[in-house]
């Protein structure tokens, strides 16, 4: 019977890049093993919830959970690794902020899955849909259930620290899995709980190292429709609408540095509440126009702004969703 | 929906230098307007953030009345014109996550245009009355309890 503390990572609403950033870490991950026993990781191992259920609460010393809440199993499992976990980690930006999956919370539920099920993309004359129930001969099926909106994880369990990134970089990985194994020696002390690890402490900007000026943009435009783009010169000053200024550091301006703009993965720099609000801010700020049809026609530059502005960050934003997608809420809140 | 009975919550940011000394002006020279505007000072119309507006709406506020100086009569030389680009830019966010623009309101007042804050403020209560209320989702609604899955109508039946 072994006496390491064990480690578990867990997927719910995610695409799996995540685990692979953890893999990412190369030999780390040895150092994973020799320190963990890793008890429970669907992608990496075999395991059953059932395995999970019958551990006693609090016996998991770290989980990683990646993936925003999306159905009932995905609620199911956060609240089960919750109980059995001493520390919660919140992974990666889907479990932060929603991340892509959390622009789903844009259109109603049922809306969605028409658009999976039965357009130009699937090919369903019988307009068939996957019943959250279903009866055959040895019983009951059940899949999970969606829930009306996205959200992040910590609006559904108490977390212990955030990890943001799309996916978090696995030189960061590798360093927040070196102070786990000094605390677990005693060598090192865990940060306050709520803490963000595994970032900077400034904005993608503060780490870019291209070229800033006065910014003063009369047209905004797509990076596909600039070529080339100045390899030296602030992205945003080119007229690219870049996330950088509002965006968590934390990833050596990765993107900028290749040559593309900030999309914004590593969610809000400290202390915004908003992550759309702060880039709202930072665009308005440095439009060179002062009359209303000046700013308007800089503005239809941007083609989706809400898109824009909370490509990661909806599902952890202040307003959340789409009101349509509240609005079913509401619905079966009253039971209607 | 019940109009008739409905009572917007609007909440108006105010500059120090204008439009708040209008809504004094509007109150020492007993004009009557509408009551349901709970006025912020601030020190500039330049001041408003975004996420203060995003706040008052997931707040509970049916509307937001962001007020300043002139163009071009700024205290602070030209920060009333970021209000105003932050304003354009954040009306479009807002249609994209459905929420009417004409939620959210922008007015230059002087400090000598009280009867003008005073009837502005009146228009757009009854704007927002027409409207209806805002209802945003609310923290609480996100405590699992009040939440249940899709139920198992087949989506064109939701969508019928």
């Amino acid at each position: 019977m072994t006496t390491k503390p064990k480690f578990t990572m867990y997927w719910a609403a995610s695409c799996g890049g995540c685990e692979i950033a953890v893999l990412n870490t190369h030999e780390k991950i040895l150092d994973v093993d020799a320190n963990f026993d890793v008890v429970f990781w669907p992608v990496a191992m075999d395991a059953k919830y059932k395995d999970v259920e019958a551990m006693e609460d609090g016996s998991i010393l770290l989980t990683l959970f990646n993936g925003g809440i999306r159905n009932d199993e995905n609620e199911h499992i956060a609240k089960l690794l919750r109980q059995k976990s001493k520390i919660l980690v919140s992974f990666g930006s889907c479990a932060c902020e929603g991340c892509i999956p959390g622009l789903a919370n844009l259109s109603p539920v049922d809306e969605i899955v028409h658009t999976a099920f039965n357009t130009i993309t699937t090919d369903n004359p019988n307009e068939i849909y996957p019943q959250t129930t279903y009866d055959v001969s040895e019983g009951e099926l059940h899949i999970p259930k969606l829930f009306p909106i996205l959200r992040p994880l910590d609006q559904v369990v108490d977390v212990d620290y955030y990890m943001p990134g799309c996916p978090p970089e696995s030189h960061q990985i590798a360093a927040v899995i070196d102070l786990v194994i000094k605390v677990v020696k005693g060598e090192a002390e865990l940060p306050p709980k709520g803490a963000t690890i595994g970032v900077g402490d400034s904005t993608v900007c503060d780490e870019c190292p291209r070229a800033r000026n006065v910014k003063l943009i009369k047209e905004f435009t797509r990076i596909q429709d600039i070529a080339p783009v100045d390899p030296t010169l602030c992205i945003l000053e080119q007229g690219i609408p870049c996330n950088g200024p509002a965006t968590r550091s934390g990833c050596n301006a990765r993107c900028p540095q290749a040559g593309a703009q900030c999309i914004g993965c590593y969610g809000p720099a400290e202390g915004v509440m908003d992550y759309g609000a702060r880039l709202m801010t930072a665009f308005a700020s440095v439009i060179d126009a002062n009359t209303p049809e000046e700013i308007d026609h800089i503005l239809d530059g941007i083609p989706d702004p809400t898109g824009q502005v909370y490509r990661f960050n909806l599902a952890g934003s202040l307003l959340k969703a789409n009101r349509e997608a509240w609005k079913r809420i509401d619905k079966r809140t009253q039971g209607e | 929906m019940t109009n008739n009975t409905f009572e917007p919550t609007i909440i108006g940011f105010t500059c120090n230098w204008c439009s708040y000394r209008a809504a004094d002006l509007a109150g020492t020279s007993r004009m009557k307007y509408a009551p349901n505007v709970r006025l912020i000072r601030m020190m500039c119309s330049g001041r408003l953030d975004p996420t203060f507006v995003l706040r008052a709406l997931s707040g509970g506020a049916d509307g937001v009345m962001i007020t300043g100086c002139h163009p071009g009569e700024c205290h602070y030389i030209e920060q009333n014109y970021k209000a105003l680009r932050r304003f354009l830019l954040l009306r479009r966010v807002l249609t994209g996550l459905g929420i009417e623009p004409e939620r959210v309101k922008l007015v230059w007042a002087s400090a000598a245009e009280g009867a003008r804050f005073a009837s502005e403020t009146t228009m757009f209560v009854e704007e927002i009355r027409k409207l209806g209320p805002l209802n945003w989702g609310k923290s609480s609604d996100q405590s699992t309890d009040n939440w249940s899955p899709i139920t198992d109508n087949s989506p064109k039946e939701a969508l019928a």
